[in-house]
């Protein structure tokens, strides 16, 4: 890959579509944003989309999809356009870069859909909660008391 | 709507957040889109070049190690257009092979220094934490102002 690349898709931006849903798949919003882009392209991958396109018409297809399941559609920006050789796994083998912080944090989606949900049942006038309460570690101690409490 | 910085940087969670609540999020898919459009700066075809190191030496002393500093070039720029910031702390990703310690200190480090309105959590842990997480960012959101329009 020692090949001079030009810029890509110049003044255009990608958006990484999310999807964590028992009811909706990715292939659900691949239609739903054809029914209304003109102008961008849309990849279809085993997590939701990549969008690419004029800001705006980006944004609108994005505004549309979320419709179909607001609490489980997730969105964020893409440096690279989808293909890129630079991170594209067809050329590079392997998981791409960036894929592992999509995997941890996917992990957690399901609990802010929780969330998400919890906010948009409530009034708008609720009394706000008690501050998160910190964490704290397991000590050392009580981890090997209930080791051996599990041995017989 | 204001522009929220985003930290960890790359997160999905933060991002759809800040945009979901009506802010712009500053993470770090804006400062790569930014290098791979501008045309004559890959060559070998990277996204990060020796510049880039130099330019960090805006944020970090020379004795920093140049990881710091590269990826000070790209968090640099970001955190001065700021005009908020939400913090996940001690995210698991943001250390090891993906992430640098030393740098998420000195991100913390100015983005208080700047004096912008900051949010620090950390990531939730089942359910109840999930909408406590959702709730403070809302809250935090709710009560900026901001410039960007």
């Amino acid at each position: 890959m020692k090949q001079k690349i030009p810029p890509l898709y110049q003044g255009t931006v990608t958006k990484y579509v999310f999807v964590e849903s028992y009811k909706t798949t990715p292939d659900d919003l691949a239609v739903r944003a054809y029914e209304v882009s003109e102008k961008v392209m849309i990849k279809e991958t085993c997590f939701g989309l990549q969008i690419t396109g004029e800001e705006s018409e980006v944004d609108m297809a994005i505004s549309h999809i979320r419709k179909l399941d607001p609490s489980h559609i997730f969105v964020k920006d893409r440096g690279f356009p989808p293909g890129d050789p630079r991170r594209c796994r067809a050329n590079l083998g392997g998981a791409r870069p960036g894929y592992f912080g999509h995997e941890f944090e996917i992990g957690l989606v399901r609990w802010i859909s929780k969330g998400i949900d919890q906010i948009n049942a409530e009034p708008t006038s609720s009394p706000p909660l008690p501050p998160m309460e910190e964490t704290t570690p397991l000590d050392i101690q009580r981890l090997k008391q209930l080791i051996d409490a599990e041995v017989p | 709507m204001a522009k929220v910085f985003i930290y960890p940087a790359t997160s999905l969670i933060l991002s759809d957040l800040v945009a979901r609540f009506g802010h712009k999020p500053l993470g770090t898919a804006l400062s790569i889109r930014e290098r791979i459009q501008t045309a004559g700066l890959d060559s070998p075809p990277l996204q990060m070049t020796p510049e880039d190191a130099k330019r960090g030496l805006r944020w970090a002393a020379v004795e920093v190690p140049s990881g710091v500093r590269g990826r000070m070039s790209l968090f640099g720029p970001l955190i001065e257009e700021a005009e908020a910031a939400v913090i996940v702390r001690h995210a698991d990703y943001a250390f090891g092979c993906m992430g640098c310690a030393r740098t998420d200190e000195l991100v913390e480090f100015l983005i208080k220094q700047k004096g912008v309105p900051v949010l620090e959590l950390e990531y939730p842990l089942d359910e109840d934490t999930g909408i406590a997480f959702v709730r403070r960012i809302k809250e935090f959101l709710q009560n900026l102002g901001g410039s960007h329009e």
